[in-house]
C-alpha cells in the first residue's frame, strides 16, 4: 500500500505547492479553491492508505519476491449477475428527463431508484460476503 | 447470485484462484440467457465490450457529421444547411467525440476489459459499479442524441458552452437542457468508473504484481481515473450551476446578478484540459504495449515512462486558463509556464517510444503501422500545442482553424490512431479470432494520408485568419482551395472507416481462428485464454519482472526488471542468474 498512498499524497504536496504559487501571483480565489479541493482529493485517500500500510505491513501484491501460493485464502465476493444497476441506470435516466421534460418523470424515477437500491442491499445480504 | 474467489491449486501444478459459487459447488454458467443475461451481467468484459461497441457507434455519427461540416465548407457560401443546422452539428460533432466517444472508449472499453486481466485480477473491484457505469454511459448518450428530436433541435453553443451564449436568453428550448443532463449522466459513469479503477488497480493485483510491474497501460489508467476523480465532479458542478442559471433565477454566470461569465471558463476548463490528458493518458498506454510487443523488446525506461505519466497528469491540472489567454483576465507567465513544460515529460515519453524502437526486431502489422501513425500524428499536434502555449501567438491564431487542426491532430492522434491499434491489437484477446491484417493496412495508409490532407490545409487556412465555427466566408480571401483540400482529406478518412467496417464484418463471418497469445505478447491479459473465461484466469504464471507472459514462455530469456538491462536482439541472450 506505500507506493500507493505515496502516489496520493504526491497530489496533494504538488496541488499544495501549485495552489500557494497561484494564489500568491493571482490572488485569484476561483482557481486557488479548485487548487485547494484537488489537494485535500489527494490528501483524504493518501493519508487512509498510509495509515492501512502501517497497519497491514505489505502485501503480496506489493512484495517482489511473492508466489501465487501467497495470495491463497478468499480473494473477494463477486456478483456475477444482477439486474439493479439496470434499475437503477434507469431511475436515474429517468430523473434528469424530468429536469428537461416535466415532473411527470420524476415519480416513476423515484420509484425505480428506491426499489433497487433497496434490491442491491438484499442482494448483498443474501450473498453474505459483499 | 454470487461467486466466491480462492486461490487453489490446479492440476498442472501452477496455482491460481479458482471460482466456486456460494454454496461451494464448481462455478458453470448458470443464470439468465439473451438479451436478460446481457442486461444483468456484471462481468468486465461484458460491459467494456458493451462500452466498446457502443461508442464506435457513436463515433461512426460523429464522423458523420463532420462529413456534413466539411461537405458545408468547401464552398464559400454553401446552403446545404442552415446556420442554426450547422451549429448543431458542429456542438454535436465536439460532444460526441470528446465527451461519448474517446473518453469511454478508453476508459470504459478498453480499461474495463484489459486492466483486470493485465493485473490477474477476476473482475473490477465493484462489478455492480461498473454495470451502472455503463446505463447511466448508454442512457447519456442517448440522452444526448434526443437533442435532435426535440423543438428548437439540439444545443447550438459549442462543446465548451460558453456563459452567457449558453443562458436561457440566448440558447433557449430543450435542446441545451437535454445536452446538460446527458453530460451529468456520462458524468457520474465517468467518476463511478475512476473509481472503480482505482480500488481495482490497488486492490486486486494478483501476488508479486508489484506498482512497477504493472503494464505501462495499466499505469496510465490508474493516472487517467485519478484525474478523473479530480475534473469530473467540477464539470457536473458548474453544469448543475449552470442549469439553475437557466432554470432557477440564480445569476452565477451573469453579469446582471453579480455572477461572472468567466468563472464558467474557469471551472469548465478546470475540467477542460485535464480532460484532454483524460483523453490522450491512455491512448499513451495503448502505444506503449504495442511497441515492445512488435519490436520484440520490453519498453525502454519504463520508470522514466512511468513518472513521464505522472508529470503529464500533474502539469495537466494547472494549466487550464491556458484557454483563456484572450479574456486578459488571467495570469499569463503562470499558465504559460506550465503548459510550456508539459513538453518536457512529453518529450521523455517520445524519447521512450523510440528508444524502445531503436534496434528491435520491427514487424510491422495492423497495430504496430497504428501505433507508429500516432508517433507522427501526435508529434504534429503536441508540437503546435507548444506554440499555442506561447500567449503571442494564442493571442493571434485564438478561435481560428489554427486552434482547429492542432487539436484535431492531438485527439485524432491519440484516440483514433492509438485506439484503433489497441483494437487491432486486442480484437484476437476479445474474440479468439483474428481482425484481417491485409484490410487493417489499408485502413491505416488511407487513414493516415486523409489525416494529413485533412489538417494540414487547417493549419494555413487558420494563419490566413479563417475563424472556427462559421458556416459562410467571403469567397474573396483565398481560403477556398485550402478547405476544398481539407474536404478531400475528410472524405480519405470516411473511406478507411468504410474499410473497417467490411474488415470487422468479413473477420467475424468467416473467422480466421488464433492461439490464447498470437503475438507472442508480453503482458499477463495473454496468459489466459482467448476470449477469457468467467472471472479471468484458471491458473497464472509467477510474475517475476513486467512481463510475466514472456517470461513463462521464454524460460531461457533473462527476465528484464523495469525494462532495464540488454534487450536480447536476434540471438537468445543468456544470463547467470
Amino acid at each position: 500500500m506505500r507506493n500507493e498512498s505515496l502516489i496520493l499524497l504526491g497530489v496533494a504536496i504538488f496541488f499544495g505547492f501549485i495552489g500557494l504559487v497561484y494564489w500568491f501571483t493571482s490572488y485569484e480565489d476561483g482557481g486557488t479553491a479548485m487548487l485547494v479541493g484537488t489537494c485535500l482529493l489527494g490528501l483524504l485517500p493518501g493519508s487512509y492508505y498510509l495509515f492501512w500500510h502501517r497497519r497491514m505491513g505489505f502485501r503480496p501484491e506489493d512484495r517482489d519476491d511473492a508466489t501465487i501460493e501467497d495470495g491463497a485464502g478468499e480473494v473477494e465476493t463477486f456478483p456475477s449477475s444482477s439486474i439493479w444497476p439496470f434499475v437503477l441506470g434507469m431511475g436515474a435516466f429517468m430523473l434528469v428527463l424530468a429536469f428537461a421534460f416535466g415532473m411527470w418523470f420524476f415519480f416513476p424515477a423515484v420509484g425505480l431508484i428506491v426499489t433497487a437500491l433497496v434490491g442491491v442491499t438484499a442482494e448483498s445480504r443474501r450473498g453474505g460476503h459483499v | 447470485m454470487t461467486d466466491v474467489i480462492t486461490p487453489t491449486t490446479t492440476g498442472d501444478g501452477a496455482h491460481g484462484p479458482s471460482v466456486v459459487d456460494v454454496a461451494g459447488h464448481e462455478h458453470e454458467e448458470h443464470g439468465p440467457t439473451g438479451l436478460l443475461k446481457w442486461v444483468t451481467s456484471t462481468d468486465h468484459k461484458v460491459i467494456g465490450m458493451s462500452y466498446m461497441i457502443t461508442s464506435l457507434v457513436l463515433f461512426y455519427f460523429a464522423g458523420i457529421m463532420a462529413l456534413v461540416l466539411r461537405i458545408q465548407l468547401a464552398t464559400p457560401s454553401s446552403s446545404l444547411v442552415s446556420f442554426a443546422q450547422y451549429n448543431e452539428l458542429f456542438t454535436m460533432h465536439g460532444s460526441l467525440m470528446l465527451y461519448l466517444f474517446a473518453g469511454p472508449f478508453a476508459f470504459g472499453g478498453l480499461a474495463n476489459y484489459i486492466v483486470p486481466l493485465q493485473i490477474g485480477a477476476p473482475d473490477m473491484a465493484f462489478p455492480r459499479l461498473n454495470a451502472l457505469s455503463y446505463w447511466l454511459y448508454l442512457s447519456g448518450s442517448i440522452t444526448m442524441m434526443m437533442g435532435f428530436l426535440v423543438a428548437g433541435g439540439a444545443s447550438e453553443f459549442g462543446w465548451v458552452a460558453y456563459a452567457p451564449l449558453s443562458n436561457a436568453t440566448n440558447s433557449p428550448g430543450l435542446g441545451p437542457d437535454i445536452w446538460i443532463m446527458a453530460l451529468v449522466l456520462t458524468g457520474f459513469s465517468a467518476i463511478f468508473t475512476g473509481v472503480n479503477l482505482v480500488a481495482t488497480i490497488f486492490y486486486l493485483r494478483a501476488p508479486g504484481m508489484t506498482m512497477f510491474r504493472m503494464p505501462i497501460f495499466t499505469w496510465n489508467m490508474l493516472v487517467t481515473a485519478i484525474l478523473i476523480l479530480i475534473a469530473f465532479p467540477v464539470l457536473t458542478g458548474a453544469l448543475v450551476m449552470l442549469f439553475c442559471d437557466r432554470h432557477f433565477g440564480t445569476h452565477i454566470f451573469s453579469v446582471q446578478g453579480g455572477g461572472s461569465p468567466n468563472l464558467w471558463q474557469n471551472l469548465f476548463w478546470f475540467f477542460g484540459h485535464p480532460e484532454v490528458y483524460i483523453l490522450a493518458l491512455p491512448y499513451f498506454g495503448i502505444a506503449t504495449e504495442i511497441f515492445p510487443v512488435f519490436s520484440r523488446k520490453p519498453v525502454f525506461g519504463y520508470k522514466g515512462m512511468v513518472f513521464a505519466t505522472l508529470s503529464i497528469a500533474a502539469l495537466s491540472t494547472g494549466v487550464w486558463a491556458h484557454h483563456m489567454f484572450t479574456t486578459g483576465v488571467v495570469l499569463l507567465p503562470f499558465f504559460s509556464l506550465l503548459s510550456l513544460l508539459i513538453a518536457v515529460p512529453t518529450g521523455i515519453k517520445f524519447f521512450n517510444w523510440i528508444g524502445t524502437l531503436w534496434r528491435g526486431q520491427l514487424q510491422f502489422s495492423a497495430a504496430m503501422l497504428f501505433a507508429i501513425g500516432f508517433l507522427f500524428a501526435f508529434l504534429m499536434g503536441g508540437v503546435t500545442g507548444v506554440m499555442l502555449a506561447s500567449p503571442p501567438i494564442d493571442f493571434f491564431t485564438h478561435d481560428t482553424y489554427f486552434v482547429v487542426a492542432h487539436f484535431h491532430q492531438v485527439l485524432f492522434g491519440t484516440a483514433v490512431f492509438a485506439g484503433f491499434a489497441g483494437l487491432y491489437y486486442w480484437y484476437p484477446k476479445f474474440f479468439g479470432r483474428m481482425l484481417r491484417e491485409g484490410l487493417g493496412k489499408w485502413h491505416f495508409w488511407l487513414m493516415f494520408i486523409g489525416f494529413w490532407v485533412t489538417f494540414m490545409p487547417q493549419y494555413v487556412v487558420g494563419l490566413l485568419g479563417m475563424p472556427r465555427r462559421v458556416a459562410v466566408y467571403p469567397s474573396y480571401l483565398g481560403w477556398q482551395s485550402y478547405n476544398i483540400i481539407s474536404t478531400v482529406g475528410a472524405f480519405i478518412i470516411a473511406t478507411s472507416f468504410a474499410v473497417l467496417l467490411w474488415n470487422l464484418w468479413i473477420s467475424w463471418r468467416q473467422p480466421v481462428p488464433c492461439g490464447d497469445n498470437p503475438w507472442d505478447a508480453h503482458t499477463l491479459e495473454w496468459f489466459t485464454t482467448s476470449p477469457p473465461p468467467h472471472h479471468n484466469y484458471s491458473h497464472l504464471p509467477p510474475i517475476r519482472s513486467e512481463r510475466p507472459t514472456w517470461d513463462y514462455h521464454h524460460p531461457d530469456s533473462p527476465a528484464i526488471a523495469h525494462g532495464e538491462g540488454r534487450p536480447p536482439r536476434g540471438d537468445k541472450v543468456l544470463v547467470s542468474p
